[in-house]
């Protein structure tokens, strides 16, 4: 009897993360549809954001999160796969326990912690080793924002390249391939799915980081410029719904517009999540033929 | 001829293989000076500033002054707060994912739906809090909302980990129980559950400090600027040290410098103290573990 009531509290528990989900998509909707009825679509995506004059052109923000994903992920990539690739193939078990919990550490520092470091440390150098006007720019933000997504793409990258067999790479030995070459064209292959999820996460958690670049990138809700955009100030879609909804009336077109550009940013992060999730579903069952 | 030309390719092959590894080291070396720099930057000019008069004192001289005890204990308040909701209804999830989820389309949707909420920025989760407990359910700008809006974010980490540190306890162990007559939860609450429990508090650990250390969802759900008293009841609005080290570090002019850096110092022990026991339970459970 106990049994049963336990067991249907325990399968309500289960549910729960659907319910949760349509519930915050919900309430995202709720919030953010009115905006198509007050601001015209082709209001919506032109190149000024200035909403005190009703100006809600949301595309220098698109540009923004944009620009600094793509510097940040390109800073984290190599960085994230090396680390991964010394700690799962080259590093004696010894440095690897020091290693580990180093990478966790990275993973637990609050981004308003490292925001701060970027404004009384990163900005500050930046602004004196380039000779800008401000330290506060794109750049500035990728670098942090690179510290942020590091520890995901390693520990995800780590595992797929110890779930790759141990005979691949004997067989690899055997044949007289270096272990240098075993680890580019045999062991990271053999890893691609999951490698690729790595990626994929961190280019998520980038994209969705909020205090950490609204602190550091100077606030300028300002169009891309080509390749000089990389030192200026910018804003991404994050940062100005951190920045403004604290100011704007409930019910008012500007905050529809901000739970709009939350929308948006969910149904990125979502599309990111479920095709990372089909690639490592692929990888395991990659390894499973395998074995 | 052709013996020499193969001895000069191993050698190239050879100097690759050490110019690999030399990068490899490097790079990985560079990936994790960041992690100690920062750490050691906040404690030697943070260090000075800790007095006991600094942890348990009010701000005075709008913050300029004093000392930051509002802020450590909403942190503390909000922390529990999260656990309250996160933690009963997050191992249940995972029991039920782990113990009793049948191989269907909707145990497959509860996985998408997981994989989903893991990937939701943070700033997102803050519109969602403010659209559904504070305005929708009314509970205002508060403790109460800020703690469920961070347990809905906790909750993906601390299902997956639940699930994870279930099934690694062999399916022996369940047949054992099963055959000495005990009811699937018998089994479950007396043997499985104990077992699982060193990975099932190092998750939970592990999503609590995420949330401690986040201020984009409480931004609009329960933070505020400024409280001349302690919050007296789960409906009032508190002050976080995270949030509190954002206004300080971005919005307060003539912000002493050694506050500035006293207050990240105090939220990165705080974070690090959690991180470390997590790390410290996970790997006594796994020296220690007799199968």
């Amino acid at each position: 009897m106990k049994d049963k009531v336990i067991t249907r509290i325990i399968k309500i528990a289960g549910f729960s993360s659907i319910i949760i989900v349509l519930m915050i998509f919900y309430f995202l909707l709720k919030e953010g549809l009115p905006t198509l009825g007050e601001v015209a679509l082709s209001d919506l995506f032109t190149t000024r954001w200035y909403p005190i004059e009703d100006y809600f052109g949301i595309l220098p923000l698109f540009s923004g999160s944009l620009l600094v994903t793509f510097i940040s992920i390109a800073i984290a990539l190599p960085f994230g796969i090396g680390t991964a690739v010394y700690i799962a193939e080259i590093a004696p078990a010894r440095v690897k326990e020091i290693l580990k919990p180093l990478i966790e550490i990275l993973a637990g520092i609050p981004s308003v912690v490292l925001g701060f470091i970027g404004i009384v440390f990163l900005s500050p150098t930046l602004r004196e080793t380039f000779n800008l006007p401000t330290g506060l720019t794109a750049f500035t933000g990728a670098l942090l924002l690179a510290l942020i997504s590091v520890p995901t793409i390693v520990s995800v990258a780590e595992d797929a390249l110890n779930a790759v067999p141990q005979s691949y790479r004997e067989a690899s030995y055997a044949l007289g391939v270096t272990r240098w070459q075993t680890i580019w064209q045999v062991t990271l292959p053999a890893a691609r799915s999951g490698v690729i999820t790595a990626v994929m996460l961190g280019i998520s958690r980038t994209l969705g980081e909020t205090m950490a670049v609204m602190m550091v990138t100077g606030n300028a809700p300002t169009m891309l410029q080509g390749i000089q955009s990389i030192f200026k100030p910018t804003r991404t879609m994050t940062a100005t719904i951190a920045s403004e909804m604290g100011e704007v009336a409930s019910g008012s077109t500007h905050y529809h517009v901000l739970f709009f550009i939350g929308i948006v940013l969910f149904l990125f992060s979502l599309i990111i999540n479920i095709i990372s999730s089909h690639f490592s579903e692929k990888n395991r069952k990659e390894k499973e033929q395998v074995v | 001829m052709s013996n020499q030309s193969s001895h000069t390719a191993t050698q190239v092959r050879k100097a690759k293989d050490g110019i690999g590894y030399t990068l490899i080291h490097i790079i990985s070396f560079f990936t994790l000076l960041p992690v100690l720099g920062i750490i050691f930057y906040i404690v030697a000019n943070g260090a000075p500033t800790i007095t006991w008069d600094f942890l348990t004192s009010m701000p005075t001289d709008g913050m300029r002054a004093g000392g930051i005890l509002p802020a450590i204990v909403g942190t503390l308040y909000l922390t529990i707060g999260t656990a309250v909701f996160s933690v009963p209804l997050g191992v249940a999830a995972g029991i039920y994912l782990a113990e009793y989820a049948p191989q269907n389309i909707w145990t497959r949707f509860i996985r998408i739906a997981i994989i989903s909420l893991a990937g939701i920025p943070s700033v997102v989760y803050g519109l969602f809090g403010l659209g559904m407990f504070v305005l929708f359910l009314k509970l205002g700008n508060s403790i109460l909302a800020a703690s469920l809006t961070l347990s809905i974010m906790t909750l993906p980490t601390i299902i997956s980990t639940t699930e994870e540190a279930l099934r690694v306890v062999p399916e022996r162990f369940r047949v054992v129980c099963a055959s000495l007559g005990a009811s699937k939860w018998q089994g479950i609450r007396k043997i499985i559950l104990p077992e699982a429990m060193p990975g099932i508090l190092t998750g939970v650990i592990l999503g609590l400090e995420r949330a401690a250390g986040e201020t984009a969802p409480i931004l609009f759900t329960g933070a505020t600027f400024f409280l001349p008293h302690l919050p007296s009841s789960p409906l009032d609005a508190t002050m976080a040290l995270p949030y509190h080290i954002f206004v300080i570090s971005t919005q307060v002019p003539g912000m002493p410098l050694q506050i500035q850096f006293g207050s990240v110092l105090v939220l990165l022990v705080f974070v690090l103290v959690m991180n470390l026991s997590a790390t410290t339970i996970r790997t006594r459970a796994r020296r220690n573990r007799q199968w």
